[in-house]
């Protein structure tokens, strides 16, 4: 297949499938660390031993086939552009520390970008699957059908005590981190979040920004993962953030109800001023066009809006971060003048549909 | 808005902190929040992080044991045989170097796990086919009784037998192969 193709797409053809309840939520995610039990782990491991992990990867996915997701590409993060790079991280396929900071760090990715395994990262690998909407299970049986398969072909390091053997403590046991995306306006607006936020941090879950640790709630999307991954199935931590995120999915809907009914005017001027906004301004910083995005696709949930599709939130957010902005401009772009690229890229996108 | 650091360019970069409650708003430009460190695509950089979190851990674990050590004067050097990261430099770094590391440092490892796991100190959840061995059989029986008891008690006699059949299958593949082992 054309590589390109991983850097020129906002959007991961698995994005476009309409998954369960993805009025709210955006994306499942499953992703599991493994390490290979003869080499040392990444934080001391020699080059020699780095580049012989990734050789043995690229050796056993150009040699076999798994299932039906079609062949999986490497790319090495050493022959990549830092454009292409940071595009990797925005769409999610990869992690900000495997592109900065991995000089022998690679990745396989499955055609349809559903799949992705990082090497080299904090651990020898790390399998990731990534499904449209509520479907953590479905995503948790593709990674486990993809760590099996590895399985195979590689020792990994496992431990009858402590399970799979990983490099940061945080992770040891099942390795398993499942996350969903959720887009919660209803409850950003209504003020219910700041409350929300320590409860659920007290069931052993942790809310964070989009793009991980640290990262603000930019256009009110909030990544929620588990922490624990020692001492519980992996289907009881996926059992556990399903019931967390259930609930919060009712929490959010009553809200929209609840701001509907009470401020039917209000809301629906707010969306199409942000409508306005994002069609007819001429500089937009990140925020604020997050913000608008937001309230665009709150309006299509309400169906106050109809003419533009449902995608276009994650499309444009992912489309309008640095990386992608001068991945389209064709070089490095100062910050006043990704505003203003941003302003005009996503007029044009809104044009489509109008 | 101009930036807050240097009055000339415009800020575009806008950051909140929030500690112990206090909430500050920081405006920058990107060079000043480059050499502040504080890029914002990439927040692990410079910004406070996990593994401060578990280095702090692992340090205070290091510092309450201090005290006793001397009569182990072995201690302080307890390194790891194949990757040679010492006890300290785990402390220091919060990552271990090597699946050895898990057996060199074992007998410090269920407090930190402990407090990481919310109370947790051993694994339940998948076995590898493979690299598991046999454990990935005795659990497979273990559940497999499991299913049985519940079947009986649903007094599904047929499906039980079947179950049973399946456990002494299991049972006798575990007794080959750990009589393999043996003779190896």
């Amino acid at each position: 297949m054309n590589e390109h193709l991983f850097f020129q797409r906002a959007l991961s053809p698995w994005m476009n499938e309409e998954g369960p309840d993805s009025d709210i939520v955006l994306s499942s995610r499953i992703r599991l660390a493994r390490n290979m039990k003869q080499y040392s782990f990444p934080t001391v491991f020699t080059n020699e031993e780095a580049i012989q992990i990734v050789q043995l990867f690229e050796h056993l996915f150009s040699q076999k086939r798994f299932g039906n997701l079609g062949p999986f590409v490497l790319l090495k993060m050493n022959e990549l552009q830092t454009i292409d790079k940071r595009v990797l991280v925005e769409k999610h396929l990869i992690s900000p520390h495997l592109a900065e900071d991995c000089t022998f760090g690679a990745c396989l990715l499955s055609e349809q970008e559903e799949a992705s395994i990082m090497i080299n990262e904090e651990d020898h690998i790390r399998i990731q699957c990534l499904f449209a909407g509520f479907q953590l299970r479905e995503a948790l049986k593709l990674a486990n059908a993809l760590d099996d398969w590895i399985e195979q072909h590689i020792d990994y390091a496992f431990d009858e005590k402590y399970g799979y053997l990983t490099s940061c403590p945080t992770n040891v046991g099942t390795g398993l981190r499942a996350s969903v995306m959720m887009h919660l306006p209803g409850l950003v607006l209504t003020q219910q979040m700041n409350q929300i936020i320590p409860a659920i941090n007290q069931l052993g879950l942790v809310v964070r920004g989009t793009y991980g640790e640290g990262s603000e709630a930019l256009g009110n999307i909030f990544q929620i993962s588990n922490q624990v991954t020692l001492g519980k199935s992996e289907e009881d931590i996926v059992e556990d953030l399903t019931g967390v995120v259930r609930q919060l999915i009712e929490q959010e809907r009553m809200a929209r109800e609840a701001l509907v009914k009470t401020s039917n005017i209000q809301l629906e001027d707010r969306v199409y001023r942000s409508y306005g906004v994002l069609t007819n301004s001429r500089i937009i910083g990140s925020k604020e066009a997050a913000q608008c995005l937001s309230d665009v696709r709150l309006g299509i949930d309400l169906g106050y809006i109809t003419n533009v599709p449902k995608t276009i939130l994650t499309e444009l957010m992912i489309l309008t971060q640095p990386g992608f902005l001068q991945k389209y401009a064709g070089g490095a772009l100062r910050p006043q003048e990704r505003d203003i690229r941003r302003a005009s890229l996503i007029r044009e996108r809104l044009y489509q549909w109008k | 808005m101009i930036c807050q650091e240097c009055n000339q360019r415009p800020a575009t970069l806008h950051f909140t902190k929030i500690v112990n409650g206090e909430k500050t708003e920081i405006h920058l430009c990107e060079q000043c929040a480059h050499e502040k460190g504080e890029m914002f695509m990439f927040p692990h950089q410079g910004a406070f992080s996990i593994n401060n979190l578990i280095a702090g851990l692992l340090n205070m674990d290091a510092s309450l044991k201090e005290p006793k050590a001397p009569s182990f004067h072995n201690e302080h050097i307890l390194q790891c045989e194949r990757c040679k990261m010492t006890y300290a430099q785990f402390v220091k770094v919060g990552r271990f170097g090597c699946a050895s590391c898990y057996e060199t440092f074992r007998s410090y490892l269920p407090p930190i796990f402990r407090k990481l796991h919310g109370g947790h100190v051993a694994h339940e959840g998948k076995i590898p086919k493979r690299v598991g061995g046999t454990l990935y059989v005795r659990k497979q029986i273990g559940q497999l009784k499991q299913m049985l008891q519940e079947l009986i008690a649903k007094e599904q006699f047929e499906k039980a037998a079947e179950v049973r059949d399946q456990i002494r299958e299991l049972e006798a593949k575990l007794n080959t192969e750990g009589g393999a082992s043996l003779h190896e």
